[in-house]
């Protein structure tokens, strides 16, 4: 029965994306929350660097290994940004943007001199080919699963963990740096771990979505969440739904239209996080509008001195 | 003389001015971006841009570059203006702002481009090009218009020169005597989406984020003033631009716009360490200087008790 399962294979693909996106929201809110989100796009660049370079050391294409060299790379860029930033030369953004396409460049450049032959082409590198995870099993027990499959269920495992393990240390860190510090919880370790398992987030993810899409899994359903709820654990539970939400869809419109499946995928995201924008509970526009305008009329109908007033234009 | 035959080369000449073109409007209009703060803008407005050709090409049917430049123009605008929506009517964050924008519109624009190559379209195999350029296949005409849209975002940047200057160093005095900050900001945006255009068919929509912040950070290490680091940057742009283009033509199969990029972070890099006043290692030296002093100021006064 489970065999079938995993020959099941829309029932893969969807699994893959709702697993790339729910273990990119673990990490991805406190990204968003710490006003850190364009990190993401900086780190799933500078992983083809990483990628490429074990490669050239190893000859192996993926395993721990390669997710472990990989998310290195991704480090990497953290620390080189920071040093930009301490150096008071370069401001945050500007740091960001400075490492990076370096970075993401002489990984291009390897591949076209060393790497040709490899799967690792510059279109998959920035793409990904979710719809071809089925294609690369491995052999667990009796059954033949998808690799994609196994890392991104290892990655959001870890992920969750550490979630699960850190919370309280995570969310004061977020919220209260200073206060984390004084305490003495180390925010700048904490912060470099999770920076370490977005990296390996977007290695593991690397082969379905591609540097690019994997940042819309990282920010959007995150965003979404956070315009929806004020409380820390529903934004994982928003964003998981999200991206289990724009997984199905994603894919069952792309089948639909035959145009590329995580691209579908990370538009969905995109079409949840309007939504939310639009028609949220308490920061929507709708409900922002809505409570303006019973704010005006109260003040017309009661004003707050007591004095009967004349209704103004605004 | 291997050198001279190159030159003489077609292709290379204009590979070269496209080059060249493009790290003078970048190395201009980055040099307003990073001071005001918006470096990531311009990654932002370059990932937006695929669906803008993708769509340029559905509506002319063919790769005609007037229509997807116009397209990513347009998209690039739509993005700006999506960003600015979800920053100043949600709680949503600059940073998330801009990577949400980035990463929907790529995904719009890979959507479409898997559409367009669903409908087995026979001259529909240079858009993929425009992920990372493809300077090789640049055409005479093609220069002309990336010749067109720099001069025209230059001639705007000496017309407008004193109010984006205000505009980019103290927006609130620049309200106070009622230039219209808005419009202005609104204009520079736009104009690093112009950058970004021309910079599509040398180095690719994923790359552009390079040529718009490197060659700033590099001038505003060797200058004071903003005209010095407006003129330093292009100068440092154009050379980066043409030094990669002839490095990507000694060797067959390396791609132009990595090298472009390669060569604007390198010279980025020397300066951050070498320029002097600025520079890493220039402080360095006066830190140990100082040292060196203050030692021996103490063993004197030492002496002297």
């Amino acid at each position: 029965m489970l065999a079938a399962l995993f020959d099941n294979v829309p029932l893969m693909i969807m699994l893959v994306g709702a697993l790339v996106g729910t273990a990119s929201t673990l990490v991805g809110t406190f990204l968003v929350l710490r006003g850190s989100s364009m990190l993401s796009d900086a780190i799933s660049h500078s992983i083809v660097f990483g990628i490429v370079i074990v490669w050239l050391l190893t000859h192996q294409q993926s395993g721990p290994v390669q997710i472990v060299g990989a998310a290195l790379a991704g480090i990497l860029t953290v620390f080189l940004t920071e040093v930009l930033i301490n150096s008071q030369r370069v401001k945050k953004d500007a740091a960001i943007g400075l490492v990076f396409p370096a970075l993401f460049s002489a990984g291009v450049l390897l591949i076209n001199l060393y790497a040709r032959d490899v799967h690792i082409d510059a279109h998959t590198v920035l793409l990904g080919e979710i719809g071809f995870v089925w294609l690369d099993t491995l052999t667990l027990g009796d059954y033949r699963v998808p690799r994609s499959l196994v890392s991104m269920g290892v990655m959001t495992l870890l992920n969750a963990l550490f979630v699960i393990l850190f919370y309280k240390e995570l969310k004061l860190a977020t919220f209260d740096a200073a206060l984390a510090k004084a305490l003495g919880f180390a925010p700048g370790v904490l912060f470099y771990a999770l920076l370490l398992l977005t990296s390996g987030t977007a290695v593991a993810a690397f082969d379905a979505v591609g540097a690019v899409l994997f940042v819309a899994f990282v920010i959007v359903p995150a965003s979404a969440a956070y315009l929806l709820t004020d409380r820390l654990w529903l934004m994982f539970v928003y964003g998981t739904l999200i991206s289990i939400a724009s997984s199905v869809t994603g894919y069952y419109l792309a089948v639909a239209w035959n145009v590329s499946i995580g691209g579908m995928m990370a538009v969905m995201t995109g079409v949840f996080l309007a939504l939310a924008f639009v028609a949220g509970p308490r920061y929507g526009l709708f409900a922002q509008l809505v409570r303006r305008r019973r704010q005006r009329r109260a003040v017309i109908t009661h004003p707050p001195s007591g004095r009967p007033s004349t209704p103004r234009r605004y | 003389m291997a050198l001279m035959e190159l030159l003489r080369d077609y292709t290379l000449q204009n590979v070269v001015i496209g080059a060249g073109l493009l790290g003078l409007i970048s190395g201009v209009l980055g040099s307003f971006a990073v001071l005001r703060k918006q470096s990531l803008l311009g990654e932002t407005l370059s990932h937006a841009a695929l669906p803008g050709v993708c769509l340029g090409f559905i509506v002319s049917g063919g790769r005609q570059m007037g229509s997807l430049l116009l397209g990513a123009l347009l998209t690039g605008a739509l993005a700006a203006l999506t960003m600015l929506l979800l920053t100043r009517f949600s709680r949503l964050k600059t940073d998330a702002g801009l990577g949400i924008t980035l990463s929907v519109f790529f995904a719009v624009g890979v959507v479409l481009l898997t559409h367009l190559q669903g409908m087995q379209n026979a001259s529909q195999g240079g858009l993929e090009s425009f992920l990372f350029g493809q300077a090789a296949a640049t055409l005479r005409s093609d220069l002309w218009m990336m010749g067109a849209i720099t001069l025209a975002a230059l001639s705007l940047v000496a017309l407008l020169w004193k109010e984006f200057k205000l505009v980019s160093f103290d927006p609130q005095f620049a309200g106070s005597l009622g230039l219209p900050v808005v419009w202005l900001e609104i204009g520079l945006t736009v104009m690093i989406a112009l950058a970004v255009v021309v910079g599509l068919q040398m180095v690719g929509v994923v790359l552009m984020a390079s040529m718009i912040i490197a060659p700033a950070v590099a001038a505003r290490q060797w200058s004071r003033r903003l005209e010095g680091m407006v003129t330093i940057a292009a100068l440092i742009g154009i050379v980066a631009g043409i030094s990669g283009a002839l490095l990507s033509a000694l060797a067959r199969g390396l791609a132009t716009g990595p090298l472009i990029v390669l060569s604007v972070s390198a010279i980025a890099l020397v300066s951050l360490l070498l320029a002097p006043g600025r520079g890493l290692l220039w402080e360095m030296l006066q830190r140990w200087r100082n040292r060196r002093q203050l030692q021996r100021r103490l063993l004197d006064m030492r002496r002297e008790k």
